[in-house]
C-alpha cells in the first residue's frame, strides 16, 4: 500500500472544505470570511451570520455525506465481492429517502427529532438486508443489479407518490430533491440530524475491515480464519444503514459517489478493502465537497442538483466496468 | 340529469376537439354575444373573487377550488355558496359557460381547448400595482356587464388607500421571503404593499434570493407566508436559524396580497401597524 494516499487524500478533502466554505452567492473577501468564520458573541454581524449558520453547515455536510457514501460503497463491494455495488445502484438511497419522505410528511419528524434518520435508517436497512439476502457475497453481478433496479423504483416510486399525496403544494416539486440530492441552504439544525447517524455507521463498518480482507480469499477460508460471517454481514448491513440513512435524511439521494471512488483508489491502496475503507471514506467526501462547489460555480442561482454532476461523472464510469465485466464473462 | 343524457354530453365532448379541427373556429371568431353574459365560470382565484364580489345573484356558475381555501383566498365562505371546478377544460366545458375568466398564467392548454371549443375566454393579467388593482375591478365589471358595480368597488379601493396614505419618519428595512427563496421586488404588488406601509424593501427586483444575500442586505424584519401543512424542503429555508429572530411569519395572510382584491387595504394597514412598531 503506498502510504503516502491517506494524508494526501485528507489534504484534499482539507483544501475542499476551504473551498467549499469560500464559494458562495455572496461575495466576501477571503480574510472577512475566516474572520467571520470565527467571530463570535456581540460581535457576530451578517457576515458572520453568513459563514456560521449557511456556509459551514454546507461544507460540514458535504463532508459527511461524502464520507458516508463513499465509505459504504467501499464496505458494500467488499462484502458482496462484486465491483457493481454501490448503495444508489442497490437502491439503498432511495429507500432511505422513501423513509425520510414518509417521516416528514406524516409528521413524525417534526414530533420527534430523532424521527427522520431513524425511519431513513429504517428505509435503508430494509433494501440493504433485501439486496444482502437475494444476491449474497455469492450471487452474481447480474442478480444484485436486477435486485437494486426492483428495489430502487419501487422506492422512488413510492416516495413520488407520498410526495404527490401531500398537501403541501411545494411537495411534489421535491421528487427531484430525493432522487437527486443537494445541499443548498441546510442548516446545522441538519447536520445535528446527520452527524450522529453517519458517525454511527462509520464506527460500525470502521469494525468489518478484517472480515472484509479474510472474505477476499472466500467465505470457507474465511470462516477458517476466524471471521463470523453472520455478524460481518449484520455490521455492513447495520453500517451501511446508519451511514447512507444519515447522509440521505437530509441531503436526498446522490448516487454514484460510493461507485467511483473505491474503484479509482483501489489500485492506489492495493486490493485489500480494509485499507480502502477510510480512502474511501476521504475520497468520497472530497468527491461530494468537489461536486458541490462546481454546483454552486455553474448555477450559482439554480440549485442544480448533486446528483447531476455525480452521475455525469458516474454513470459512463459505471458502463465502462459494465464493459470490463462482459469482455471477462464472454 | 340522465345517465343517457350525461353520457350523449360526454360522448360529444370527445368527440368536440375533432369537430372543432374539422370546423376551425366553429363560434370562436364571432363577436361577444350582445348583453351581459348569463353563465360565467372563473377558473383563475383572482378572477374568482372579482367574479363573486361583481356579479349579479346566479350569474357566476363557477368558481375554481382554490377559492374555497381560506389561506389562498379572502372569501372561502362565500365560494362555497358556488359550484366548483379544477379548472379542467372537461368540468368548465360541461357547465354550459358563456364567458370563462381565466388569468394569464392559467394553463395555456385548457385555454386553448376551450377556445377550440367555441367558448369565450377572457384572461386578465396579473396585478402588478396598487394602480392595477382599481383597473381589474373595472375591467371584470364591464365583461360582467356590470359597469357600475366594478366602478363603484375600485372607487371605494381608492379612497380606502389615499386615506392609509401617511408620512413616515424612518422606513426600516424589510424583506418579503417566500418558499424556495423567492423575494417580492418593488415593482410587484407585494412590494407595492410594503412600501406603502412605510417600509424600504431590501430586495430591488423580485426573483430568488439567495440566503447569504439576504442576511447580508441586513434585513430588519423578513415578512414570510404561513407553513402549508405537510413539510416541504421549499418552506425550510423560511425556518433557518439565521432567519429566526428577523422573521415574522404570518404577519400578512397570503391571501390578502396574491390578488388586486379589496383586502389588499387590510394587508397594508396590518403592516403599517408593524412598521410603527418596528421603527420605533
Amino acid at each position: 500500500m503506498n502510504r503516502a494516499v491517506l494524508p494526501l487524500l485528507a489534504l484534499l478533502v482539507a483544501g475542499l472544505f476551504l473551498g467549499s466554505l469560500l464559494v458562495g452567492p455572496a461575495a466576501l473577501g477571503l480574510g472577512e470570511s475566516l474572520r467571520a468564520l470565527v467571530a463570535g458573541g456581540q460581535e457576530r454581524d451578517a457576515v458572520a451570520l453568513v459563514m456560521q449558520e449557511v456556509r459551514l453547515p454546507r461544507a460540514l455536510l458535504g463532508l459527511l455525506v461524502g464520507a458516508a457514501l463513499g465509505l459504504s460503497g467501499a464496505a458494500l463491494q467488499g462484502f458482496l465481492r462484486n465491483p457493481l455495488a454501490e448503495p444508489g445502484l442497490i437502491g439503498t438511497s432511495a429507500s432511505a429517502a422513501l423513509g425520510a419522505v414518509i417521516a416528514l410528511q406524516t409528521g413524525l419528524a417534526a414530533a420527534h427529532a430523532l424521527a427522520l434518520p431513524a425511519a431513513a435508517l429504517a428505509g435503508a436497512g430494509v433494501s440493504v438486508a433485501l439486496v444482502a439476502a437475494i444476491a449474497g457475497p455469492r450471487g452474481g453481478a447480474l442478480t444484485l443489479i436486477l435486485a437494486g433496479i426492483a428495489v430502487s423504483a419501487l422506492a422512488a416510486a413510492l416516495t413520488a407518490l407520498v410526495l404527490n399525496l401531500s398537501p403541501n403544494p411545494f411537495a411534489a416539486s421535491e421528487i427531484v430533491f430525493w432522487m437527486m440530492g443537494s445541499l443548498a441552504d441546510r442548516s446545522m439544525l441538519h447536520v445535528w440530524v446527520a452527524a450522529p447517524c453517519i458517525g454511527l455507521g462509520a464506527l460500525l463498518l470502521a469494525t468489518t475491515g478484517r472480515g472484509l480482507d479474510a472474505l477476499t480469499l472466500g467465505e470457507d477460508a474465511a470462516e477458517a480464519l476466524g471471521v463470523n460471517l453472520a455478524r460481518l454481514r449484520l455490521a455492513v448491513v447495520a453500517g451501511v444503514a446508519a451511514a447512507v440513512g444519515g447522509a440521505t435524511a437530509v441531503a436526498g439521494a446522490v448516487g454514484f459517489v460510493g461507485l467511483v471512488v473505491p474503484h479509482l483508489l483501489r489500485p492506489l491502496v492495493g486490493a485489500r478493502p480494509a485499507a480502502l475503507l477510510p480512502a474511501s471514506a476521504l475520497g468520497g467526501a472530497a468527491m461530494v465537497l468537489a461536486a458541490d462547489i462546481a454546483v454552486r460555480l455553474i448555477a450559482p442561482d439554480r440549485d442544480l442538483k448533486l446528483g447531476v454532476l455525480t452521475a455525469i461523472v458516474g454513470a459512463p464510469f459505471f458502463l465502462h466496468l459494465i464493459w470490463r465485466l462482459r469482455a471477462r464473462l464472454a | 340529469m340522465s345517465v343517457s343524457r350525461a353520457a350523449s354530453r360526454a360522448l360529444a365532448l370527445a368527440l368536440a376537439p375533432c369537430l372543432a379541427l374539422a370546423a376551425p373556429a366553429a363560434g370562436a371568431g364571432e363577436a361577444a354575444p350582445p348583453g351581459p353574459p348569463a353563465r360565467v365560470v372563473s377558473i383563475n382565484l383572482c378572477t374568482d373573487q372579482l367574479a363573486m364580489l361583481l356579479a349579479a345573484p346566479g350569474q357566476l356558475v363557477a368558481v375554481s377550488y382554490l377559492a374555497r381555501d381560506p389561506r389562498a383566498s379572502t372569501m372561502p365562505d362565500a365560494a362555497m355558496a358556488h359550484d366548483i371546478t379544477y379548472g379542467q377544460a372537461e368540468e368548465v366545458f360541461l357547465r354550459r359557460p358563456d364567458l370563462v375568466l381565466a388569468g394569464t398564467y392559467t394553463t395555456r392548454a385548457t385555454v386553448e381547448l376551450l377556445r377550440r371549443l367555441g367558448v369565450r375566454v377572457e384572461e386578465l393579467p396579473v396585478v402588478e400595482s396598487l394602480q392595477d388593482v382599481g383597473t381589474q375591478m373595472r375591467a371584470v365589471g364591464r365583461l360582467l356587464g356590470r359597469p357600475a358595480e366594478g366602478e363603484r368597488l375600485a372607487a371605494a379601493f381608492e379612497a380606502g388607500l389615499a386615506a392609509l396614505r401617511r408620512e413616515v419618519a424612518r422606513r426600516p428595512r424589510a424583506a418579503l421571503y417566500y418558499a424556495n427563496g423567492w423575494t417580492g421586488g418593488r415593482a410587484s404588488l407585494a412590494g407595492e404593499i410594503l412600501a406603502a406601509a412605510g417600509f424600504a424593501n431590501v430586495a430591488e427586483a423580485g426573483g430568488i434570493l439567495p440566503l447569504e444575500q439576504l442576511l447580508l442586505a441586513r434585513p430588519e424584519l423578513v415578512i414570510t407566508g404561513e407553513p402549508y401543512p405537510g413539510a416541504s424542503r421549499a418552506e425550510e429555508i423560511l425556518a433557518h436559524p439565521a432567519l429566526l429572530p428577523l422573521r415574522r411569519e404570518g404577519a400578512i395572510a397570503d391571501a390578502e396580497w396574491v390578488c388586486g382584491l379589496p383586502g389588499v387595504l387590510k394587508a397594508i394597514a396590518r403592516l403599517g401597524a408593524l412598521q410603527a412598531e418596528v421603527a420605533r
